[in-house]
């Protein structure tokens, strides 16, 4: 029986780089006494000292800034924002200084900015968003939304040994629902490339974060029918390891591309532009995005659902889409 | 804490430095837009140069500053490399940002001087966390964020100062108050008299000083920069100054004749040779000679910008990862 939920995985690639590196520290707000508002860090401070777990007062713009400037100085700070949506108070700092201050300055800036995101925990609009587009439009910051517990710990581990600004995105409705068995030895994913979840000839499911579980029902609903779907999850959405989408859409010739986030400025249309522009000759059928609807969040239960894209969604177009 | 003569002197020529640089990078714009190659906005610190060599020039070289977007002064004070500088300013690859960045992208971290900033109070909170290493890392040294008064009413401003009263981290912070944010006076901008009474609520000491008497700036950032490296935390002072040039190149003067007037005869660099001539012995050739100095300098600095290729347009892309 599986046994790690994507939390505790998050947990252990935290606890363990910190165990690692005496430079890791973590900052935020509720983080250190009382363990992380989703107990993400629950028990870090009893065994790695205040100096090492710092609470702070709820300025984002103040935390981000305060591990821009200690890892100017060799230190590798993962700051968390107590919910995605929080991040635009530290927005400043991300995009004008984590992002370029190697590039203006020749200042590296190794930190990581984990965020919880994510709809379907009825948090309404401030508390479900998906912001990781923002981020992917700004050069210099790496973005990553890892859907499995196994990415989730393997990749948390990447960010925090990288050498430049990295935003975490933790799907918050994974937290608790994902368990998996983990490998026992030590591991790390690599950022900056996909993962093939499953393999398939007729169709590609291009995703990531929380939906590459409504895409995997959906690719179970189309087994059924006879068609072979590929699901392609990006894991880091910038920069986008276009080799492993393009070589998906050139075998199966057929593409959606599903993602939670709302439609326009979606990171959707930035792959479905490389995938028109270079792998045009390949396609039997427009590449269609699924994500969505161009709105806040809404909280109401059937106001939510209805926001959120689903397999059911997924599956209706990809039907169209394999008789095209 | 007396100060000795030859530590005077010493003071004199940053602030002569400082003062030819800016007004050589002036001349030198002003004959680029004259010659159609627009080279962008120039915001000079003249008139302002007591506050970075009296902060300055009590700071350890392990002691870090943060700048703000008027920040040739801070550079220099802290011991940035005068072609480097010359060099950045112009766009050339030798520059001390490899051209990349320009006057408000300064940034040398061999001698702690952690970067100019062109975000207005952007720099605040960046102060946090040099602060905080030091506290974590169980080091003495402290770190200086300047900015002026109309990056007081920035969030950031808030954010930094509390987090550091808060936390009890070693920072100075210096608010340069020249009366203009940009355009703006600072009664628009604050509604108290000073900018340090603010300071009371965060519950840390404020003091106000003339920022243009460089002995009077020291005098205060000696005992705010003790009580950082003692572990008593954050100070704010507020140096009250007064730019002799508009806000950048291109905005032209707004500021009223009467008041530009009154405050240039208080100049920071006139009246510290004054008093260095009349109660410390200084004979106008010491003063001749470190001026002939700074010039040679400045001059040699011009020749290598100019003799520095500009950056190869191949490398765009490069640098923005490790």
């Amino acid at each position: 029986m599986a046994t790690t939920t994507y939390l505790e995985a998050i947990r252990e690639g935290l606890w363990e780089e910190m165990e690692r590196d005496p430079n890791v520290f973590c900052i935020g707000e509720d983080i250190a006494v009382y363990g992380g508002a989703f107990k993400v860090t629950a028990g870090f401070l009893e065994h790695f000292g205040e100096k090492r777990v710092v609470d702070t007062p709820i300025s984002e713009s103040a935390i981000v800034g305060a591990a821009i400037g200690a890892g100017f100085i060799g230190l590798r700070p993962v700051a968390e924002m107590q919910f995605a949506d929080f991040i635009t108070c530290g927005f400043d700092q991300i995009v004008n200084f984590a992002a370029k201050c190697r590039y203006r300055w020749g200042a590296g800036v190794p930190i990581v900015i984990r965020a919880p995101s994510g709809g379907g925990v009825h948090g309404g609009p401030f508390h479900s968003q998906n912001p990781e587009a923002w981020f992917a439009h700004v050069p210099g910051l790496k973005v990553l939304c890892p859907a499995t517990a196994y990415d989730a710990k393997g990749l948390i581990k990447s960010a925090i040994r990288d050498n430049d600004p990295v935003l975490f995105f933790e799907h918050k409705a994974l937290y608790r629902r994902i368990k998996e068995d983990l490998p026992e030895q030590e591991y790390t994913v690599p950022i900056g490339k996909a993962a093939i979840y499953r393999d398939g000839t007729d169709l590609s499911i291009i995703t990531y974060g929380a939906m590459l579980y409504e895409a995997s029902q959906a690719a179970g609903d189309l087994a059924a029918e006879g068609y072979s779907v590929e699901i392609v999850d990006l894991r880091t959405v910038f920069p986008l390891d276009e080799e492993t989408v393009l070589a998906s859409v050139r075998k199966t010739a057929r593409a959606i591309v599903l993602h939670e986030d709302t439609l326009t400025g979606g990171i959707g249309g930035e792959v479905v532009a490389r995938i028109t522009e270079k792998a045009f000759e390949y396609l039997d059928a427009p590449v269609v995005r699924i994500a969505a609807p161009d709105t806040p969040v809404p909280y109401s239960s059937p106001l939510e659902q209805a926001f959120l894209p689903t397999a059911a969604k997924v599956t209706a177009k990809a039907r169209w889409l394999l008789q095209y | 804490m007396a100060v000795d003569v030859e530590e005077m002197l010493r003071l004199y020529g940053l602030m002569v430095r400082i003062r030819n640089f800016e007004l050589k990078m002036v001349e030198i714009f002003t004959a680029r837009m004259k010659a159609g190659d627009f080279p962008g906005a120039l915001h000079t610190y003249c008139g302002e140069e007591a506050i970075a060599v009296g902060v300055c020039g009590v700071l350890r070289p392990d002691d870090y500053v943060f700048s703000t977007h008027r920040g040739h002064g801070h550079a220099l004070a802290k011991g940035a490399d005068l072609n480097k500088m010359v060099a950045e300013l112009n766009g050339r690859a030798s520059g001390l940002s490899r051209g990349f960045g320009g006057s408000m992208h300064l940034y040398d971290p061999s001698i702690g001087f952690m970067g100019t900033t062109g975000v207005v109070g952007g720099n605040l909170p960046l102060c946090l966390g040099t602060a905080y290493a030091s506290v974590a890392l169980g080091g003495t040294f402290v770190t200086v964020a300047f900015f002026g008064e109309g990056a007081a009413s920035q969030g950031s401003f808030h954010e930094s100062v509390n987090m550091a009263a808060v936390m009890r981290w070693p920072v100075v912070y210096v608010c340069e108050n020249n009366l203009y944010a940009a355009t703006t006076h600072v009664a628009v901008n604050c509604p108290l008299e000073n900018i340090a009474d603010r300071a009371k609520g965060y519950g840390i000491p404020g003091a106000v000083v003339d920022g243009n008497d460089v002995l009077a700036v020291r005098e205060a950032a000696v005992e705010a920069i003790e009580r950082a490296r003692s572990g008593c935390g954050p100070t704010l002072i507020e140096c009250k100054t007064y730019r002799h040039h508009p806000h950048c190149m291109v905005i032209p003067e707004h500021r009223p004749p009467k008041e530009c007037r009154e405050w240039h005869a208080k100049d920071p660099i006139e009246s510290f040779a004054a008093s260095l001539m009349r109660i410390h012995a200084t004979t106008r050739d010491t003063l001749d000679a470190i001026e002939a100095r700074e010039v040679g300098l400045l001059e040699a600095a011009v020749k290598f910008m100019r003799e520095s290729p500009l950056p190869d347009p191949a490398t765009v892309g490069d640098y923005l990862w490790a």
